[in-house]
């Protein structure tokens, strides 16, 4: 209790100070460069890029070095093109593939003349032809990583299984949580019947979530469920699974609400129709809003350390941006629970047997 | 919203989609069915254990009720044995009892009724005897005595008396 009480006193100490000396904080000359470059490491860090960069640093001379790795860009434009993103120079130099020339441009990859010329309209976007991109960037590189991290894992847990039938190793941390998936949020939600079939998707999309949510945190700059791409996938399939899978129960809720006089009915089917695609998208617009805004918020408090540069306002932010930290390893867990919590909720309500008392 | 459809990749969601339909799949054949039937098998196994347990112990419960009564119904049985066997010797003395002094007083009937048989014939002879005495007597006295009248009459008169004396 006493440990709660320091903390939050800390915690309120911090915001209070740090209040106080963002209103001080008059803009100078100078300070903009900084401010400037900060957010535009922001941006580029909540973008996807061709290339596994871990940090990256300017010379004396001006010159941008990157540490990394570069992956490989697939591009379908009039048949499949493959080159090595070491081509693209971090969409500082033009790559010539097959006679077409390609450019990277905020993360994006444009079809160029040979010089490299990005046509931009009045909002600063880009109006060159843009051909289909399935590079393996580095979220797709994590996602594989993550794939394979977790295919490993937890064959390797299943075939302890076969020697003993206690739980050994990592099983002793991963089967609670299993067992947590199963009894806590499978079986309530959809059913000791029914829960069986979608165990597979609940227990890979929490542990995907997580592990992806955990790896975000780490210094290795990797920002995967901040795409909306991702989360729409994982959205898309959670709303395919519940509508295959539904059954009469569902569909007559859905268009014909039984217990209601007809003119609501027919009001009720079209809201009703909505309200399924309106779940899974905000299954998506959740998971992706809360990872963005984590991100933005604890990177803009780090970038403070920099704009401060005294020894007060830095150590306070740091301060702060280490109990963001926690917090954030906190929602990263959570968020994966919330869609985990909400996709076996949805697959209840679509297996749902008819009750008399509605 | 314009930002985030100038953001999105079609790529990303390519390679996203497809990775995790294969991830899926393959965990499901390679970890999670391995584990949820390990899991299962096991919850079973526990469950069986403590239902059999729960079912011996029943049993000795019931096989010690059992016992119990047993004892019980034995215990019982010995003292009806008992009591039958103390009844029957009882009866048995009291039947030897009476059915000796049943006898006793039979024979002492039969002596009584025999001594009173042979009291009477003695008494019977007594009176013959007695009847041919005095017949006797008479003849003797008859034929002695006839001559001599004092005589006779003397003599019957001792005789009279001896026999009174008799």
């Amino acid at each position: 209790m006493q440990n709660i009480i320091s903390l939050k006193t800390i915690c309120l100490f911090f915001f209070f100070v740090s209040a106080s000396v963002f209103a001080k904080e008059e803009p100078k000359e100078g300070e903009s460069d900084i401010k400037t470059e900060i957010k535009e490491y922001i941006n580029h860090h909540l973008l996807d890029s061709h290339d596994f960069s871990l940090t990256s640093y300017t010379t004396e001379s001006g010159e941008h070095k990157y540490i990394g790795f570069p992956l490989p860009v697939i591009l379908w434009d009039n048949g499949l093109k493959v080159f090595s993103s070491s081509k693209l120079h971090h969409g500082e130099s033009v790559a010539e593939v097959d006679g077409n020339y390609y450019k990277s441009f905020h993360g994006k990859i444009y079809k160029t003349d040979a010089s490299g010329t990005i046509n931009l309209d009045e909002h600063h976007h880009a109006t060159n032809e843009k051909p289909l991109d399935f590079s393996i960037t580095k979220n797709v590189f994590t996602i594989f990583l993550v794939g394979l991290l977790m295919f490993f894992m937890f064959s390797r847990m299943a075939k302890k299984y076969k020697t003993g039938s206690l739980p050994k190793g990592m099983g002793r941390f991963l089967e609670p949580i299993i067992l947590y998936i199963r009894d806590d949020i499978a079986i309530p939600n959809i059913g000791v019947k029914k829960y069986k079939k979608y165990m597979p998707y609940l227990l890979t999309v929490f542990f995907f979530v997580w592990i992806i949510n955990l790896l975000g945190l780490t210094p290795l700059g990797v920002n995967v469920t901040n795409n909306i791409a991702v989360t729409l996938a994982l959205a898309l399939i959670t709303y395919f699974l519940t509508t295959f899978t539904a059954n009469k129960n569902y569909w007559g809720h859905i268009f014909w609400m039984p217990g209601v006089p007809v003119p609501m009915k027919i009001i009720l089917a079209p809201i009703e129709l909505l309200g399924t695609i309106i779940k899974p998208f905000s299954l998506m617009i959740r998971l992706y809003a809360n990872i963005t805004a984590g991100h933005i918020v604890l990177m803009s408090i780090i970038g403070l350390m920099f704009i401060f540069k005294n020894w007060l306002g830095s150590s306070l932010s740091f301060g702060l941006a280490f109990a963001l930290s926690l917090l954030e390893l906190l929602v990263a867990a959570l968020q994966a629970y919330i869609f985990t919590m909400l996709s076996a909720l949805y697959f209840g309500s679509a297996v749902e047997e008819h009750h008399d008392d509605h | 919203m314009e930002k985030l459809i100038n953001e999105f990749s079609i790529g990303l969601f390519f390679w996203q989609l497809v990775l995790f339909i294969g991830l899926v799949l393959l965990l499901r054949k390679f970890a999670w069915k391995p584990i949820l039937d390990a899991v299962e098998k096991r919850e079973e196994g526990i469950q069986n254990a403590l239902d059999s347990a729960e079912k011996a112990k029943l049993e000795m419960e019931n096989l010690q009720a059992d016992n119990q009564k047993l004892l019980k119904e034995a215990r019982a049985e010995r003292e009806e044995m008992l009591k039958e066997a103390r009844d029957m010797k009882n009866k048995m003395i009291e039947d030897a009892k009476t059915e000796a002094s049943e006898s006793a007083a039979k024979l002492i009937a039969q002596a009584q009724a025999s001594i009173e048989s042979e009291k009477k014939a003695a008494i019977a002879e007594l009176k013959s005897q007695v009847a041919n005495l005095s017949v006797e007597i008479a003849e003797k006295v008859v034929r002695t005595e006839l001559s001599n009248k004092d005589k006779q009459l003397k003599l019957v008169e001792t005789m009279l008396g001896e026999k009174s004396l008799n």
